[in-house]
């Protein structure tokens, strides 16, 4: 069997999976008789992030200002705007690395972001991948994903953590995923710009996340990386929900592939939402981009 | 492919047809890919962990331990004086007194060079396990002191009737060890806590270990403390009821110095080639990275620092019987600031490094301030500056670039 066909054959199963174990909006499971624990958030309801009026002032600037934005299960939903827009603010709220003033951010429905700390916020299932590539320089690319890799994050653990073959098999599937295969032992710190991008969303994707938030994941990518990342995320589509921060318009057009939703950002609240051809074409977004 | 099969199956065959060709690991790496435990195509990908040491390294560490423990003792105790292989008791004491600060310099090494967090208050934790040792020598004096009393010199020329609080437990040796781990280690604790809570960071960090170190030597200079005020302890003369001033009594105190240094070795090695040391380096490299994986920071700068601390503890504790006096200098900043001029020449983030480092300044030191006693600190400020200009990687570097040309000749 040559490895064309057994990718494919993983794809297929993968996709089967995927498909069982999202199924429609509610999962399969019903409102009833389940058991909501801990930290695992509840998507029965098919929103995996909902926020509501959240505002965050700097000083008595309003980097966001009643922003509301509601997320479906596995969805991939893009969001543009100016610069000073709110984006990364917005980011940061979710992450648990800026408290608003007011307002209400929930995970799936049971999870209040805002009562938890930033390790708190991974562990519940959200990964974000940060504008400016931050990868641990000093060790090696298998180094960076061994420590992302979803276990017991306890200091005492870490000491005596070895890597199963399961874990192992894990990190090579995704050094596979993101192209870094053959640079697995080099020092992080001596990658390219593009594959430290990679390397993040690598280290984003063996923590296995449940939402993906993705601040401008393609600067300093060149085309054709910039082309296989969209292609990367088109294929978590679905499995992951994914929420992608980015101006390169074409990389965009290629995420939606013209059908599904954009936010656009102004001033820290949405200014429009909608498919992105209805979206360039709304005249108080084009005032924004282009100014009067 | 059946359905049934596991996913993971698919991948492992995938990365066998990748590693093929798959460049090899750059040198001066040596341990990159070690020798897999298991034979699975996945093998090449492996932590740069491997054992704790290799054979050479295993070669190496029973070469100390013969040096520490048999060559010494029997060159300075067996041969006699005078033989020219005969080793001086100045030097047994000097070295040993090294040693006490080469596990300083290892402390300051896994908070520093490992964490990333500069303490310019290590100096503090080394006085505080050099008082509660010297607490118990001080008791340990009995009635042999000038004015012939069971209180301390100090206390009876204060005309204290009384020993105070503070040493209630110093007539017991077990409880004064105790103290020597447990003072520093518990200041570490509850001042690592806040800090690192409230997220201070960087130089602030810096700044507040060293007015931590300088306020506790303000108040240990106070005769109140009732820790001898600017005098310190002195004057020591039994440890356990065996006169300090027999040369057997000296060199188990080296051997067990010498033994505590290469077992904190050790001990950093394993840390450092766990999961938890790549932890650290991560904190280092980029700690905002490493909240957002789900680590809490906190825990891990926050055992590690209570772990240098406590070294450093140990170290002071060793350092006073050898050395015979611990007063309040020992907390000034510039001792402390000291341990990590050590540290960064030695070169940080390599643990035999700061040993090197350790020796190598108390060696010139030594040498310095007998030939040109007032141009030593000039001198300090200069290795200091060209080791930041020209040795980044501190004087290990040198060493490694040695090996490395060595390798490639052979």
């Amino acid at each position: 069997m040559t490895p064309d066909l057994m990718e494919a054959g993983a794809k297929a199963r993968q996709a089967h999976e995927d498909k069982a174990a999202a199924g429609g909006g509610s999962g399969g499971a019903a409102s009833f008789g389940r058991v909501v624990s801990g930290l695992q958030p509840d998507f029965a309801h098919g929103v995996a992030l909902y926020l509501d009026e959240i505002t965050v002032s700097f000083d008595g600037f309003r980097a966001l200002n009643k922003l509301s934005l509601a997320v479906d299960v596995g969805e991939l939903r893009c969001i543009i705007g100016p610069n000073g827009a709110g984006k990364t603010t917005m980011m940061d709220v979710i992450t648990g690395k800026t408290r608003p003033d007011s307002g209400s951010a929930h995970f799936g429905s049971n999870i209040d972001l805002l009562r938890l700390r930033e390790s708190g916020i991974v562990q519940a299932g959200i990964g974000r991948k940060f504008q400016k590539p931050t990868v641990y320089e000093e060790l090696s690319v298998f180094e960076n994903l061994e420590l992302a890799l979803a276990d017991d994050r306890r200091a005492r653990a870490a000491l005596f953590s070895r890597l199963s073959g399961e874990q192992l098999d894990r990190i090579g599937e995704t050094l596979q995923l993101i192209h870094l295969l053959p640079q697995a032992q080099r020092t992080a710190g001596l990658l390219s710009h593009g594959q430290k991008q990679w390397l993040e969303i690598g280290m984003l994707l063996v923590q296995n996340p449940r939402l993906l938030l993705l601040d401008e994941p393609v600067a300093g990518m060149t085309d054709d990386e910039t082309e296989r990342t969209a292609e990367l995320f088109l294929q978590l589509e679905g499995k992951h929900s994914l929420v992608v921060v980015e101006h390169d318009m074409k990389f965009v057009a290629q995420l939606t592939e013209g059908r599904k939703k954009v936010t656009v950002l102004h001033e820290g609240s949405v200014l429009a939402e909608g498919r992105l051809a209805d979206v360039q074409a709304n005249e108080q977004v084009i005032e924004v981009y282009l100014g009067r | 492919m059946s359905p049934n099969r596991p996913l993971s199956a698919a991948p492992s065959t995938l990365v066998t047809l990748a590693t093929a060709d798959s460049p090899m690991p750059p040198p001066g790496m040596p341990d990159a890919t070690s020798p897999a435990r298991d034979p699975r195509p996945a093998a090449g990908l492996q932590a740069r962990r491997g054992l704790l040491l290799g054979p050479r390294g295993w070669a190496g560490v029973a070469l100390a331990l013969l040096v520490i423990a048999v060559v010494v003792p029997v060159l300075n105790l067996a041969v006699p004086e005078g033989h020219p292989l005969h080793l001086g008791s100045w030097a047994v004491a000097l070295v040993g007194k090294i040693m006490c600060y080469a596990i300083c310099a290892l402390a300051m090494d896994l908070i520093w060079g490992y964490t990333g967090i500069l303490s310019l208050g290590h100096g503090l934790f080394f006085s505080l396990g050099g008082y509660a040792m010297g607490m118990y020598l001080m008791r340990q004096i009995g009635r042999d002191g000038n004015y012939q009393s069971d209180l301390p010199d100090f206390m009876v020329f204060l005309d204290w009737k009384a020993l105070p609080w503070s040493w209630a437990l110093s007539g017991s040796l077990l409880a004064q060890l105790a103290l020597v781990v447990l003072v520093p280690g518990l200041l570490a604790l509850v001042f690592g806590f806040f800090a690192f809570r409230s997220r201070i960071k960087g130089v602030y960090f810096s700044i507040i270990t060293q007015a931590l170190t300088y306020a506790a030597m303000l108040l240990f200079f106070r005769n109140e403390t009732g820790f001898g005020g600017n005098n310190g302890f002195t004057d020591f003369k039994r440890l356990a009821g065996i006169p300090l001033a027999l040369p057997g009594t000296r060199m188990a105190l080296f051997v067990l110095t010498g033994l505590v240094l290469v077992g904190f070795w050790l001990m950093a090695r394993a840390i450092v080639n766990s999961k938890y040391g790549r932890v650290l380096q991560a904190i280092r490299d980029a700690e905002n990275r490493v909240m957002f994986t789900g680590y809490d920071p906190i825990a891990y700068k926050l055992s590690i620092w209570v772990l240098s601390a406590v070294m450093c503890g140990i170290a002071g504790a060793l350092y006073v019987p050898q050395v015979g006096i611990i007063n309040p200098s020992e907390m000034s900043p510039a001792a402390s600031i000291e341990i990590a001029i050590w540290t960064a020449v030695g070169g940080r983030a390599s643990l035999i490094g700061p040993i090197i480092g350790a020796f190598a300044v108390n060696l010139a030191k030594s040498w310095f301030t007998q030939a040109f006693p007032e141009f030593w600190l000039y001198f300090l400020g200069a290795l200091f500056i060209a080791v930041t200009l020209f040795l980044p990687q501190g004087v290990i570097a040198l060493l490694r670039r040695r090996g490395a040309d060595e390798e490639k000749k052979a």
